[in-house]
């Protein structure tokens, strides 16, 4: 185990550094620079200045090595655009933010998608069913700035319940919330259900069925975990894109998240941000595929991590 | 011995995109106490449709038992029970082992687990209790390492001990009848002769009947007690297993019998086999469905269905070669005997 998990935070590191460098010569290859993102009719001699100020001046593999010594004693560095406000300090009071808006919109979303799938399942080609799928098609086809938009309407201006926009107490959360969370809800739903469906045609069911087992123990006991394997398997990619938050909805509701920062980061050429967040971003997904994968092998007995006995199928 | 187990035109159909698949044709048959019946035929013949619909293991599948079909176990018509009641009698006074034991067993919970749950189901026993009898039953079907196969999971165990772990929980509430379809067909050759063995000494030491569903041939003779040959969802040739082996009436049968390698094969070493494909189950089949692939078709063969003709009280052949006027031919597996219909 020991030699897998060092296997493991190798491949992690690897992976980080390649994204990591990506980025680096990503961002510097968009034209225009940051003093010229702030103001357009900014004197040459006055740009020079800057740009040796920030060592911009450098041949680009020199402030790639200067970037990697930096990051290498953990320092992200300072933003261009909010002089006086380092990376590290703007990451960790909006990458929450989006964190929030994200977990809670993903938790709901997945725990009453799984859940309506399977009741989907269970009432197969009923009504019920029916709804629930044609609900489900709107859900993922639906543009979430449509969503939004009809939200703000009917909440807030039609019936003004919860505020348009901003940020602050619990009740500027579920606007935010709501619109975050019909596109999992609708996606999980479908997964579900036709994950359900699959199982039950398997031969183990049919197994349980000719022990005598009840409808009831039949779902409970055979069906709900064999089908959740590739609900929790597809959780993963879900979970990992939440911190990075979504751009549009903080657009749309004026929120100080990680997406729109990101965003304007590269509208400014706001180098220094914009690696910071990546980093940010890249180190969360690499550490929750870790995760998954730990989960995973806790359910599903026939995958398990570095196990050398029995004729496991890793 | 008492009929255990009577079942009188059973129909099975299937509905599909293209029509009504009639997979079992009116078939009847009676098992008695602590006897080994073998129904056998090709793939699609309608033996494990048969078979699984005594369980009435269609209900999900949406296979349709017609009207009029009668299963009866014990004095009471399984085909009109509730849920409940069928549920009583499944895994408890009916059990059933499935083909490929790889696909029929939950891979996400240990085998200790799936075979107390059949005990927990049926028997007012604890969970420990359950457990424990599980263990036993493992011993029973002599699975080396009991109590850690115990916490195992399906994939960690071979073919034949998973065929094992399938038949302790058949058998875990002493059923009266025991439904093995295909129960080898996925072993190799030396495990296929252990699972049998095993097999026939707890049909012994539990006193058990057993439907065996298979098209092996071998299987059966050194298992069954009476046979069953099956075709295109009708029963073609029943009878004891020695009326079967040393006098097979139905042309059906002498092709299957002539088929097993190693018996009948030609000078050439060619090994024979019927020519054709069985018929679409989507049509009526109003004459002999075999009439097409038959060597001794006859112009009636295919303008009516044979009735069945019983040669002793056990022997019944459907086929009109046991016509009084149709051409006498010899059984062409009789040695020297490699007659021709005129």
């Amino acid at each position: 185990m020991l030699k897998y998990s060092l296997k493991r935070i190798g491949y992690m590191l690897i992976v980080c550094f390649v994204v990591i460098t990506i980025t680096f010569f990503l961002v510097h290859l968009i034209p225009g620079d940051p003093i010229l993102a702030m103001a357009s009719e900014v004197p040459e001699d006055v740009r020079v200045v800057y740009m040796a100020k920030y060592g911009f001046d450098q041949p680009l593999y020199i402030q790639y090595f200067k970037f990697m010594g930096q990051l290498f004693s953990g320092n992200l560095g300072d933003s261009l655009r909010y002089p006086g406000r380092s990376v590290a300090e703007i990451i960790k009071s909006c990458a929450p933010i989006s964190a929030q808006i994200g977990g809670i919109s993903l938790a709901i979303g997945f725990i009453a998608g799984v859940v309506l799938g399977i009741f989907a399942a269970m009432n197969l080609n009923r009504w019920q069913d029916r709804t629930i799928m044609i609900l489900s098609l709107i859900g993922t086809t639906l543009p979430v700035f449509v969503i939004a938009t009809l939200v703000q309407y009917f909440l807030s201006v039609f019936w003004p319940i919860f505020p348009t926009t901003g940020w602050g107490g619990a009740e500027y959360l579920v606007l935010p919330v709501i619109c975050m969370l019909v596109d999992p809800l609708a996606t999980y739903a479908r997964y579900m259900r036709s994950s359900v469906l699959d199982v039950i045609g398997q031969d183990y069911i049919l197994t349980a069925e000719a022990k005598g087992a009840s409808n009831f123990r039949i779902i409970t006991r055979h069906i709900l975990r064999n089908a959740f394997i590739p609900c929790l398997t597809m959780l993963v990619t879900s979970i990992s894109g939440i911190v990075a938050g979504s751009f549009i909805i903080e657009t749309v509701f004026s929120i100080p998240g990680l997406g729109r920062y990101l965003i304007s980061a590269i509208n400014d050429r706001d180098y220094s941000m914009v690696l910071g967040i990546n980093v940010v971003i890249t180190s969360f997904y690499i550490l929750t595929v870790l995760l998954a994968d730990i989960l995973i092998s806790a359910v599903d007995p026939r995958i398990r991590l570095a196990d050398n006995k029995g004729r496991g199928k890793a | 011995m008492a009929v255990l187990l009577d079942v009188k035109n059973l129909s099975v159909s299937f509905r599909t995109m293209h029509g009504e698949v009639k997979a079992v044709r009116d078939v009847s048959f009676e098992l008695h106490e602590g006897e080994n019946l073998a129904i056998v035929g090709e793939s699609g013949c309608g033996k494990t449709v048969t078979s699984k619909a005594i369980l009435r293991l269609h209900d999900r599948s949406g296979g349709i038992v017609s009207e009029g079909s009668e299963i009866l176990f014990e004095g009471k018509n399984i085909v009109r029970m509730s849920r409940k009641e069928i549920g009583e009698i499944r895994g408890n006074g009916i059990s059933m082992i499935f083909q490929d034991s790889m696909t029929s067993l939950n891979p996400t919970m240990v085998i200790g687990k799936q075979i107390a749950e059949n005990i927990l189901i049926h028997k007012k026993t604890g969970k420990g209790e359950s457990l424990s009898q599980a263990k036993k039953l493992l011993e029973l079907v002599n699975v080396p390492d009991a109590a850690e196969r115990m916490n195992q999971y399906p994939h960690q165990l071979s073919g034949g001990l998973r065929q094992r772990v399938m038949i302790a929980m058949a058998i875990a509430c002493n059923p009266k009848i025991l439904i093995a379809d295909e129960p080898t067909t996925a072993l190799d050759v030396t495990v296929q002769a252990q699972i049998l063995e095993l097999l026939s000494d707890l049909q012994k030491q539990f006193g058990m009947s057993v439907i065996l569903v298979t098209h092996d041939f071998g299987v059966v003779a050194n298992f069954a007690d009476r046979i069953q040959v099956m075709y295109a969802g009708s029963i073609v040739e029943r009878g004891k297993k020695e009326e079967i082996f040393s006098d097979p009436k139905h042309p059906y049968t002498w092709a299957l019998l002539k088929s097993i390698p190693g018996r009948h094969q030609g000078h050439k070493g060619e090994l024979y086999s019927i020519r054709g494909t069985p018929p679409d189950l989507l049509l009526p089949l109003e004459h002999c469905p075999f009439s097409p692939r038959c060597e001794y078709c006859m112009p009636i063969c295919k303008k009516r269905r044979p009735e069945e003709k019983y040669m002793t009280e056990t022997h019944g052949i459907a086929c009109w070669l046991t016509h009084e006027k149709a051409p006498r031919v010899d059984n062409p597996l009789k040695i020297g005997g490699e007659a021709r219909a005129r």
